[in-house]
């Protein structure tokens, strides 16, 4: 479940009326205005050249805006030098952009070197960075080539907290893997983020990540227009006009339940005696439903509290009786809930969302 | 067509003295000729409007004969070693001078992005992303230089250098084929060494380029 946290403190990005146009005449950003709370995940997202990754690397002064501010920290950063600014910014690119001629190790040490820390402090904190995010200690003296897509973008992340930055930059870091190691990193990111709360901003094209990794969401239109920024929730609910809403996808229904775990999903004892009966192992954990008189057995996911509703509404039409088997955390059976409930539920959840009180962004307003 | 061995026996030290020589002054034009083409070339990788001109130009130093360079540079450094190493490294520059470029193209762009994203200035990304990750293509026109250094030298007897080459004209002036035997394998040798020592220095100084997964 993600949320907005404005608790979280203050404003760590700021842009303000920005706007870049290339030599070339086209413009990439227009009239930006978007702040980006501490210790939340800004996601951008957008169709190919609608300026999302302009916008994020104006962020680190890789290019510098036409007009307007942009403030990291409340510092305008156009008064900072280019160089010192990167190093205390993360930054993670896409397919990783490790330095080919570097160990592992000293990829991750790169710029607590700039920063001048010496060569031995600098590698301790690397080998410290490669168990954070999953790597084994002997990855660190190979060389980047030698590692698999999905470690080499670990690495990638490494590197980027190195000096521990406040902000961290993600340009589609997870572009160039397969989805099952994709899928694997996002959460690895998730749990990361749980600890550190850096103020992350992220760029993709991809919906389905950006709604499950952001806190709140900009989507852009090509020509660089901000067209909505708001909540996962609020945005999947109430799209502000038809190309976000397209850009959402027809699943966007399903995709918001996705928001939502099963926890308050009333259940009920596990039915008896009727054509179909779901069969528990000796420690009480779900193992199949079972039809006494045809004697077929059909294969049952239980689901914990903490997973989707969508998750539950899948389940339940996979479920012979559309009853989904519920567990605790152990895995033991604490009860079945109905397809009828399910979509109960669905449909609060959507009615909840598009209540919501809604949080205008200067975007909004602006339109 | 005999060898002497007697004469060769006789000689070991002269045959010595002029293949250190020779040496001397190939290794000596590839030195100078990297320390021109660096600089160069990384104006010409830098600065594409100077790109053509710098590598044309090279093209057409490599196209003046032998005997012209040493006759235009002798009112400046005379009969002397000075005049054979500037006219050899005249020559070494088209191909380090090419190939550091080519070398310095080869270079991912999306390396130097992370570099400057990461807060590396120009002049340390240059040394160390950019001419490392070069190497490879650098040291290929190294060998090269090298060779054709060595194969070289033997012009210089012209104006009394030359190395190993002195033993050409001093057979054929006498109509004695031993000493240049001697001292066409003489110079072979000294190339295929030269040739293999450079091959190793590169394996030792870009070790990423070793065991690809």
């Amino acid at each position: 479940m993600t949320l907005y946290r404005p608790g979280k403190g203050h404003l760590m990005i700021q842009f303000d009326a920005v706007h870049k146009r290339f030599p070339n005449g086209t413009t990439a950003v227009h009239d930006l205005s978007l702040r980006m709370p501490e210790g939340g995940v800004t996601v951008l997202v957008g169709s190919s050249g609608c300026g999302k990754t302009t916008t994020l690397r104006m962020i680190n002064r890789m290019v510098d805006p036409t007009s307007g501010t942009i403030k990291v920290n409340g510092q305008d950063v156009l008064q900072q030098d280019a160089a010192d600014l990167r190093r205390s910014i993360g930054y993670v690119i896409q397919q990783s952009g490790l330095f080919p001629h570097r160990t592992v190790l000293d990829n991750i040490a790169t710029v607590p070197l700039l920063l001048g820390w010496g060569r031995k402090k600098a590698r301790t904190r690397a080998a410290e960075l490669l168990e954070t995010v999953g790597l084994a200690a002997d990855a660190g003296k190979r060389y980047p080539h030698q590692l698999s897509g999905g470690q080499q973008q670990r690495v990638g992340v490494a590197r980027a907290l190195a000096a521990d930055p406040p902000v961290l930059l993600m340009d589609e870091p997870f572009g160039a893997v397969d989805p099952v190691v994709r899928t694997q990193l996002q959460d690895e990111l998730l749990r990361l983020q749980k600890e550190l709360n850096k103020t992350i901003v992220f760029v993709t094209h991809d919906v389905d990540e950006a709604v499950r990794l952001g806190d709140q969401i900009a989507i852009f239109r090509t020509g660089g227009h901000l067209v909505q920024c708001a909540t996962p929730a609020e945005l999947l609910a109430r799209p502000a006009d038809d190309f976000v809403a397209d850009f959402l996808g027809a699943e966007r229904g399903l995709k918001l339940l996705s928001l939502k775990t099963l926890a308050d999903l009333p259940q009920g004892p596990a039915p008896e005696g009727g054509a179909w009966t779901l069969v528990l192992d000796e420690a009480r954990k779900p193992a199949h439903w079972h039809h006494g008189t045809d004697d077929t057995d059909i294969p049952v996911r239980p689901l914990k509290d903490s997973d989707s509703l969508l998750a539950a509404l899948n389940e339940s039409i996979a479920s012979p009786t559309g009853l989904i088997a519920r567990v605790d955390a152990a895995g033991t059976l604490t009860g079945v809930s109905s397809r009828d409930d399910i979509h109960a539920h669905a449909g609060l959840a959507h009615t909840e969302a598009r209540a919501a009180a809604p949080v205008a962004t200067e975007a909004q307003v602006k339109a | 067509m005999t060898i002497d061995w007697s004469w060769i026996g006789d000689h070991t030290d002269d045959l010595t003295t002029l293949t250190v020589s020779h040496l001397q002054a190939a290794l000596s034009a590839v030195f100078f000729g990297l320390l021109i083409s660096l600089p160069l070339a990384v104006v010409a990788h830098r600065v594409r409007p100077l790109r053509g001109f710098l590598l044309g130009l090279s093209n057409v130093l490599f196209t003046i004969p032998s005997i012209a360079i040493f006759v235009l540079l002798l009112p400046v450094s005379g009969l002397t070693r000075t005049t054979t190493v500037i006219g050899l490294t005249v020559y070494t520059l088209v191909v380090l001078l090419r190939n550091t470029v080519e070398g310095l193209d080869s270079v991912p762009v999306k390396t130097k992005e992370a570099a400057k994203a990461m807060g590396t200035r120009p002049f340390r990304t240059l040394l160390t992303v950019e001419l490392p990750l070069a190497l490879p293509v650098i040291m290929a026109g190294v060998r090269i230089a090298t060779v054709m250094s060595i194969s070289l030298v033997s012009v210089a007897t012209y104006i009394g250098d030359g190395g190993l080459g002195q033993l050409f004209t001093d057979g054929f002036q006498r109509d004695f084929p031993t000493p240049v035997i001697a001292g066409v394998v003489l110079t072979l040798l000294l190339a295929v060494v030269a040739d293999a020592l450079l091959v190793a220095v590169q394996y030792v100084l870009t070790p990423w380029t070793r065991r690809r997964a």
